[in-house]
């Protein structure tokens, strides 16, 4: 528990966590429609103000996970209550924190049935997005990790698309199938150690045919949230049905968890395994940025061109990570957080397209740059951003992640630069057309350009496209002690590894 | 009177036994008085709860275990009633008969988890078991043609098999042993020459109440028993009576001496096959109550797993799993009741729309179903956890079983998944409404409670069960 620093006063985490449930509850009581969106408005942002009070209280020179809460949960089993952020998850927390007023605001009036039950989904899953960020008990993960699955699968298959059956059947049981292993790893490690304590189940000297059994089970799971090629078949599918807020959390906080989960778990708890089978993983990495790109380039629909563009940028975290150098790791968490505001900001702009147009085929949606100058500024500006334009956000994260590959492994970098290009052309194409179009542009002259509301969603993003992308120092600043951590004792624990291994 | 609860068995079953000579049947009144009857014993039940007893010459042993199981059987028997308020698969003119035979069904489960004797046990066991037997066939011929008398058939038939089996063990034992009593019987084992006869004689008694369990190999009664049943039998088929066979289960598996590896082994095949064949069998099913019916042979594959560790944690896990197990059932069969117009039985596109005719039973479905899919925080995710936890710890020649069951809780989501989906996602066309009154309210918020409260804080109700379990070994 010496990992830990015991936070005395008020908890914050588990109100973080609570808040919103309890607010939750009360929709069951007073069910207006009008009264639950301003209810869930005032929830989220009071939950996203909270959340900044963690910043103040944030110590990034320790490694040790702070604001930490310990209660016994239940001792039979050794499970415990157990709450704490480090440099990994703080910025998560506040990612998947700050974003929901937002997604509130975007279906304020694109959900048009059954809106008390919308917003009482998007509390219970804001319960278990901060949850899973701060769980430091493997049990609590995973109560957080499948409790998620079933207001997504709601959100999908009550407000969905056409097709939102499929899509959302598919979701669940290729997540949850994911995971079955995941479960046995977890028993397995506690029959190690003796508790779900994540922190003393890291580095731990485990056998390397157990640590490799262990991380290709957590490997499976947390890849097909990513969604690494080859498990994204479910991830277009998710995106193109959900609605919009759907869309958004799936986009920004949901595939984080698998990478979340890569760096928490993956690395310290099995370091050989992860030194072993990295190589494989980095080349897949490669294999899913292409396949993104040329997928994306390919798009009619424009919510599916952003979903496959996700493939592809998520490509470039798991790469990041398993290079293993401080660069790419760093660069891979900024990347995480970069997708989220910029994935989520284009899901967001479609959304608004589609609720004027009521199509997200990009042929019906041509040359309205003219009838709407805000809405393409927006566009344009998180377009430019999705393909690492300089000066925005996702050029800080996608250049510290190829500077740390190019340090390491020069082919794999000379890989992973068509994957940039590629960005570039499928996201330059979506504009040109959407923006101006061409001779054959379907009348856009009923088209009404952003209001107060819509305009008040998408800036927050802006902002933080421009704020991380010319000042990224703050945000590197949080998370570059547990990471450079993170890396020492992988490399010692690997070079204690090999020794032990030589003196045999 | 530590037999308070089942006195006010035997006066429930009485004073419908009047009823049912009269010719004047208000049903309200009939309705009240058997929920009146069903609280009346689980108050009896929880005010002799901290007793124990042994009586009639050590045949009933009324102690901590038998307390628990009598208390989980009288608080299902509340909830089935509560549940089954409207009570359409029935005829009316029969149902006071049918009230009668349900609390002597109940008065033989708590006779039987009390029993320590062969022949009591056995008598007791039969008296559940004929009322149930007899129950099945009453279903109103108007709602279901004549398939509950094929159903009817099939349960005696089967029944009686298995009973034979069982007697054919007992016999044995008692052949080994020359005692009927459960205490003298485990120490006669012990040290009795055949190690192979007294392996073969507690199978065959197991697999009485594998049966009952309804675990692969003896399952072939349940889907087409659930089908023909009324909803409002089939609720109390499929839930009470597991109870007692846990009970019972566990009391035979402590006869055996502790390092029976065959056994284990057996179980362990057993418990698998009845995972998959439950889950793959469930998949392609169209009515809920065959589908509820393939899911519980799985459920008793896990429970199983409970009963292999041969270790008072390992059992205390199996009770506390078939007691959340039961809870969960009568959830999802209370909203079949409800739904159901007329009893007639209830096809998955049955329930489209149901959120909108029915918030209220929608969610106890959903909750109910998620629960059986092994979903947190509810009482089936805890219950399947540390049950996977609890037998992965005895060793790991363990951890291929425990792979392949926590691939079928995988396989589970997807059929407990398509109800939901039906429940939730679909619109109601011109279904009607469906009505719900403040009992079945209340009663189904209980429910839910006990549903998130059992998953979340799992302790108390485990040490309680392995206080009870360690009791008796």
């Amino acid at each position: 528990m010496n990992s830990l620093i015991i936070h005395n006063g008020f908890p914050l985490l588990s109100f973080l966590i609570f808040f919103p449930l309890g607010a939750a509850f009360v929709l069951f009581f007073y069910g207006g429609e009008k009264f639950a969106r301003y209810w869930a408005l005032t929830v989220t942002t009071i939950e996203a103000a909270v959340s900044l009070l963690l910043l103040r209280g944030f110590d990034p020179a320790t490694v040790k996970f702070q604001f930490a809460e310990v209660h016994p949960w239940i001792p039979r089993f050794h499970i415990n209550y157990i709450l704490g952020v480090d440099g990994i998850s703080i910025l998560l927390v506040l990612l998947s924190t700050l974003i929901m007023p937002f997604c509130v605001l975007a279906s304020w009036r694109s959900v048009k049935t059954r809106m008390t039950q919308f917003m009482f989904c998007l509390l219970i899953l804001q319960v278990a997005m901060v949850g899973l960020f701060v769980a430091l008990d493997f049990v609590l993960f995973w109560v957080f990790w499948e409790f998620m699955l079933i207001p997504m699968y709601l959100l999908i298959a009550v407000w969905g698309g056409p097709r939102k059956e499929y899509a959302s059947i598919k979701f669940f049981i290729y997540t949850l199938a994911g995971s079955v292993f995941l479960l046995v790893a977890i028993i397995a490690l506690y029959l190690k150690n003796g508790s779900f304590f994540i922190p003393d189940m890291m580095w731990q000297p485990y056998s390397t045919p157990f640590q490799l059994w262990v991380f290709l089970a957590f490997f499976l799971a947390f890849a097909i949230k990513v969604p690494m090629f080859p498990f994204h078949t479910w991830l277009p599918a998710a995106h193109v049905e959900a609605p919009t807020a759907g869309s958004v959390i799936l986009a920004s906080v949901l595939l984080k968890m698998g990478t979340y989960g890569m760096l928490r778990f993956c690395l310290p708890i099995t370091p050989a395994a992860t030194l072993m089978l990295a190589p494989y993983i980095l080349w897949l990495s490669i294999a899913g940025i292409i396949y993104g790109g040329f997928t994306a380039l390919a798009q009619h629909d424009m919510k599916k061109l952003v979903a496959y563009s996700s493939v592809g940028h998520m490509g470039f975290v798991t790469l990041g990570i398993f290079i293993l150098n401080s660069k790419g790791v760093e660069g891979a968490i900024l990347q995480m957080i970069n997708h989220g505001v910029t994935t989520g900001a284009l899901f967001l702009c479609v959304g608004m397209i589609y609720e004027r147009t009521h199509s997200r085929e990009l042929r019906l949606a041509t040359g309205v740059g003219k009838f709407m100058p805000w809405y393409v500024t927006f566009l344009a500006f998180f377009a430019l951003s999705s393909f690492a334009f300089p000066g925005t956000n996702s050029f800080i994260g996608e250049f510290l992640i190829l500077a740390g590959v190019f340090k390491e492994n020069i082919p794999l970098a000379l890989a992973a630069i068509p994957g940039a290009v590629l960005a570039a052309a499928y996201m330059l194409r979506m504009l040109q057309k959407i923006i101006w179009g061409g001779v054959d542009n379907p009348d856009q002259s009923y088209l009404s350009d952003l209001n107060f509301r819509e305009i008040i969603t998408l800036a927050p993003f802006l902002v933080f496209v421009f704020w991380i992308g010319l000042s990224p120092q703050p945000f590197l600043d949080l998370i570059h002690t547990s990471v450079l951590h993170l890396l020492e004792q992988l490399h010692g624990m690997n070079g204690a590894h090999v020794a032990a291994a030589l003196l045999k | 009177m530590t037999i308070l609860p089942e006195l006010a068995l035997v006066l429930a079953a009485l004073s419908f036994f009047g009823l049912s000579l009269t010719r004047h049947l208000d049903t309200a009144q009939m309705r009240n008085a058997a929920v009146f009857f069903g609280v009346l014993v689980f108050v009896a039940t929880v005010i002799t709860l901290g007793r124990s007893a042994v009586l009639f010459d050590g045949c009933l042993q009324v102690d901590r275990f038998s307390q628990f199981f009598k208390l989980m059987i009288s608080s299902g028997l509340f909830f089935v009633l509560a549940g089954s308020q409207k009570m359409n698969g029935i005829a009316r003119r029969i149902r006071p008969e049918y009230y009668m035979f349900l609390f002597l069904s109940c008065l033989g489960l708590m006779l039987l988890v009390s029993a320590t004797e062969l022949i009591t046990l056995f008598v007791a066991l039969e008296l559940s078991s004929f009322s149930l037997y007899l129950m099945v066939p009453m279903r109103d011929e108007q709602t279901a043609g004549r398939e509950q008398m094929e159903a009817g058939i099939k349960y005696i038939l089967f029944g009686v098999l298995a009973t034979g089996f069982m007697l054919y063990g007992m016999s044995y034992i008692f052949g080994l042993t020359g005692t009927t009593y459960l205490e003298d019987i485990a120490l006669g084992l012990q040290k009795t020459a055949s190690r192979s006869a007294a392996f073969f004689a507690v199978v065959m008694v197991l697999a009485g109440f594998f049966y009952k369990l309804a675990l692969f190999p003896m399952h072939f009664w349940v889907p087409d028993v659930y089908e023909g049943a009324a909803n409002e039998t089939t609720t109390f088929v499929a839930t009470v009576p597991k109870l007692a066979a846990v009970a019972l289960l566990i009391r035979f598996v402590l006869l055996v001496p502790a390092d029976a590896h065959v056994l284990v082994t057996l179980m362990m095949v057993l418990a698998l096959c009845s995972m998959f064949y439950g889950n793959l069998i469930a998949l392609v099913q169209t009515d809920i109550k065959r589908m509820l019916g393939y899911s519980g042979i799985a459920h008793a594959g896990f429970i199983l797993f409970g009963l292999l560790t041969m270790k008072s944690g390992g059992y205390a896990m199996a009770m506390y799993y078939i007691t959340g197990y039961v809870f969960m059932n009568i959830a999802c069969y209370t909203v079949l009741c409800h739904v159901s117009e007329q009893g007639e039985n209830l096809s998955i596109g049955d329930l489209a729309g149901l959120h909108k005719r029915e918030p209220f039973l929608a969610f106890l479905l959903a909750l109910g179903l998620f629960a059986l899919a092994g979903i947190p925080p509810m009482v089936g995710f805890t219950g399947e956890f540390m049950l996977l936890a609890g037998v992965l710890k005895e060793g790991p020649q363990f951890l291929i079983p425990v792979i392949l069951a926590a691939i079928n809780a995988g396989i589970a989501i997807y059929y407990y998944l398509s109800v939901i989906k039906s429940a939730y996602t679909t619109d109601a066309d011109d279904r009607t409404a469906v009505g719900i009154n403040p009992l079945t309210r209340i009663s189904g918020t209980a429910l839910i409670v006990i549903i998130i409260l059992m998953g979340i804080f799992p302790s108390r109700i485990i040490s309680y069960a392995e206080a009870a379990v360690k009791s008796i070994m």
